[in-house]
């Protein structure tokens, strides 16, 4: 059972793979059409001068998006300083 | 591999007609780069009846010299769209438009150092069973990026035509317009599986669009996976409700879904990036790690908790002054040219009416809006350059928690401070935010920001109130920061407002990419620029004319009998005589009909309110020497001998411009960026209205307490 956080809660700089994602919401659905889908590798760039909203870096490119959209968003934090998008 | 059913015919068009190409991909991507390397400047730009999305449409030529249609469709990252530029998109995609043709072919540009991302929205447009070509731009950073691109290999997984370029340099757009010139150009054998439980719902739908929703069996299958893909289904189908059988199909589906906890969206959007993960796998290689990129050490600054400020102040104070000051000399120039005009006008006709209604009306009147049209210019160019080289979209990360705090995101921050200078280019500017009514809130306050026409009359009224030589700079420069205060506060204040209750919606969201930085490229900033401008003109010229010579009319007609200085004849016309109409309202804020003319008269540009003056109180000024007029209205008197200018008098004037909506140019872009007269009309109705309570509360105020 792989241990689970918030994006929102995720360090700077740490990597992590999305593992569960809110169904409903045209939030979540823009994000998984821009390529935010369950297996994707992120890594979490910084945040905005005061904490929100948050920018990561998934396959290739970086996006921004508020705290209150990442912690509906669960995701695994993993070890690999730096994890290749999936293929 | 089987051929999807809905692409087994070839579509037909005549050769004698070359096919009209739509050009589409992701924001960020270089595509307008790419559609004026290929136009140059045989373009026509224009708006999409019934919103507000710019429709762009240009010609190339074949190889052999023959012209081609390309229209150049707004950015977007997938076909279920999100925001009125993406549904323009799908909708002439899908030929749902009646103003555009459905394009023969498609014009797929993406980025190649970004392919996962910018495939799905090709992925997508495979579906509709059209020909089409893929443009894979920004080959020329792909090595920078540690990537090496076989576009070979991309050319077989999808099946059409991939053609490398560097739209920047002009490289690919040979190899692209020769296979934009075949007549034969295959369509995609790409076939991606449709989850198993959601394919036979996909049949069913497009069975049952094609049979009772009229949709050509070409892109009834699109149709359907869109209406799968996003979960609201009346904003997939826009402006052409599906019929009730496809909806009953439809709901019968969602429901037996429901039961069984599919979540057919993400199944599906899921399913075509592991179709685009295969893809990419053999297509991109990755090389080599690179290390921080340059845009990566470029944002460790600019989006620095401290760092990122400072460039954010000095963007923004070298953007205001570099405005005021470039802008002076041609402003100056063409006021110059606007008087040698109407004495030319002058010497070359007898006097009369018409000469008058020419001099004073209309060279007069769009001469003093033209003015502003050097100030108009540098803040579309700026605009342009903050968001081609990718400044904007960090200005809106680190601004958005601040425009939080007031219901907005940080993509209203450049439209409402660029205001500052003139609200006409930040209303234009907020086409950028994608959420219609963060949009609206946005054009709704910004007039609210003390733009440059009103500064004149400040300065004016600062004079009046304080006119001793004695009175330190200080004073004068924290009155004159006051006002501006006021009015971004008051900006703030209506937009928490709006957004509370006329205009309450989801709160906006800020899923927005960050481009890599890049390099500008002057000629598309520049084109934008004029293309801006000539739409401000053109849309804002008839009315500002129309409006001018009803300004003319009221102060020049009826005529006043004998020899009268120009005071007098103004006095007794329209204009006087509304002024004096106007006195029982604005009597409560200590104003007389004299300056209801000026009130009245502003409304061509808030600073004729001090030439106005001028005239009402016969006073010989320029803009170098206020002191004149200055005198004069120090010297005005009520009838029963109170002065009338008291520094009372002279601040509630100044609060009155900080609110009121009085310039006849924004009313006009409000219209057109509003599609309609409701929302210029409230706004001159809350805006005036603010004014008038908090003059009054003012003045009341300080009257009651004894100035």
């Amino acid at each position: 059972m792989p241990v689970t956080i918030k994006l929102s809660e995720l360090p700077i700089g740490a990597s992590a793979v999305v593992r569960e994602f809110p169904k409903s919401g045209s939030a979540f659905q823009r994000l998984r059409e821009m390529g935010l889908t369950a297996g994707t590798s992120l890594k979490l760039i910084r945040t905005a001068p005061f904490g929100d909203p948050l920018e990561i870096k998934f396959r290739g490119y970086n996006l921004t998006l508020r705290k209150s959209e990442a912690e509906h968003v669960l995701v695994e934090p993993t070890d690999q300083p730096k994890a290749s998008p999936p293929a | 591999m089987s051929l999807p059913p809905h692409i087994s015919a070839k579509p037909a068009f005549s050769t004698s007609r070359l096919p009209t190409y739509a050009l589409v991909g992701n924001p960020n991507c270089g595509k307008s780069t790419l559609f004026n390397a290929l136009t140059g400047l045989k373009q026509k730009v224009g708006n999409y009846p019934g919103v507000t999305v710019e429709k762009k449409i240009g010609t190339t030529f074949s190889q052999h010299g023959q012209p081609i249609t390309i229209i150049d469709l707004p950015g977007a990252y997938s076909l279920a769209a999100r925001s009125p530029d993406e549904a323009v998109t799908r909708d002439v995609l899908l030929g749902r438009r009646g103003d555009t043709p459905q394009p023969d072919r498609i014009l797929c540009i993406v980025d190649a150092t970004n392919l996962e991302r910018n495939l799905y929205l090709v992925h997508q447009i495979l579906d509709l069973g059209r020909p089409v070509i893929v443009v894979l731009n920004m080959m020329d950073l792909v090595a920078e990026a540690g990537l090496e691109i076989r576009a070979s290999r991309l050319e077989q997984a999808l099946g059409v035509p991939v053609i490398p370029c560097e739209a920047v340099a002009g490289r690919g757009l040979v190899e692209l317009r020769v296979a934009m010139s075949r007549h034969d150009l295959p369509l995609s054998r790409h076939a991606w599986d449709v989850p198993g439980p959601i394919a036979p719902a996909v049949a069913d739908l497009q069975a049952s669009l094609t049979l009772n929703d009229g949709k050509s069996p070409l892109s009834a299958r699109a149709e359907a996976l869109l209406l799968l893909t996003d979960l609201d289904s009346l904003r997939v189908a826009g402006s052409t409700p599906l019929s009730p059988r496809t909806n009953e199909i439809l709901r019968t589906w969602q429901t037996r879904w429901e039961g069984q906890g599919t979540d057919w969206s993400a199944a599906l959007v899921n399913s075509r990036y592991d179709a685009i993960g295969r893809i990419a796998a053999d297509v991109v290689v990755h090389v080599g790690e690179t290390g921080p990129t340059v845009s990566d050490k470029i944002d460790a600054v600019v989006t620095h908790p401290i760092w990122g400020w400072l460039v954010l102040g000095v963007v923004m104070t070298l953007l205001l002054v570099s405005i005021f000051t470039l802008a002076e000399g041609p402003m100056n120039w063409i006021d110059d040219r606007a008087a040698l005009l109407a004495e030319l006008v002058k010497s070359a006709m007898s006097a009369g009416d018409l000469r008058n209604l020419l001099t004073d009306g209309a060279v007069a009147g769009v001469g003093g809006v033209v003015k502003f049209l050097p100030q108009i210019l540098i803040l579309f160019f700026f605009i342009g350059l903050l968001e081609s080289t990718g400044y904007m979209a960090r200005a809106a990360f680190i601004m958005d928690r601040l425009m939080s705090r007031v219901g907005l995101n940080g993509k209203s921050f450049i439209p409402l401070l660029s205001s500052y200078a003139c609200a006409i280019p930040g209303i234009m500017a907020t086409r950028t935010i994608e959420d219609p009514k963060d949009r609206l809130v946005t054009i709704l306050v910004a007039p609210l920001m003390s733009c440059s026409a009103r500064l004149p009359v400040y300065l004016l009224m600062i004079a009046a109130l304080m006119p001793g030589e004695s009175v330190s700079l200080g004073a004068k420069v924290g009155l004159m920061l006051l006002m501006y205060a006021l009015g971004t506060f008051g900006a703030f204040g209506f937009a928490w407002l709006f957004k509370r209750t006329l205009l309450k919606g989801t709160p906006p969201l800020m899923i927005m990419e960050l481009p890599p930085y890049r390099l500008p490229k002057v000629r598309d900033v520049l084109l934008q620029m004029f293309e801006r401008a000539w739409i401000f003109l053109r849309r804002a010229g008839t009315v500002i004319l129309g409006i001018s010579i009803i300004l003319w009319f009221l102060s020049a007609y009826p005529k006043a009998s004998g020899h009268v200085t120009p005071a007098d004849q103004l006095a007794q016309s329209f204009a006087g005589r509304a002024g004096h109409l106007l006195e029982p309202v604005i009597k409560p804020l200590g104003f007389d009909w004299q300056i209801g003319i000026g009130l009245i008269s502003s409304f061509a540009a808030r600073e004729v309110f001090v030439s106005t003056m001028g005239v009402v109180f016969n006073a010989e000024s320029d803009k170098e020497n206020t002191a004149p007029l200055r005198t004069a209205m120090l010297a005005a008197k009520w009838p029963d001998g109170r002065a009338l200018f008291t520094p009372l008098v002279c601040l509630t004037l100044m609060i009155f411009y900080v609110f009121a909506m009085q310039c006849m140019s924004t009313i006009a872009v409000v219209k057109r960026e509003t599609n309609g007269w409701k929302w210029p009309i409230f706004q001159t109705l809350y805006m005036t209205g603010t004014a008038w309570i908090l003059s009054f509360i003012v003045f009341q105020a300080g009257r009651a307490l004894g100035f």
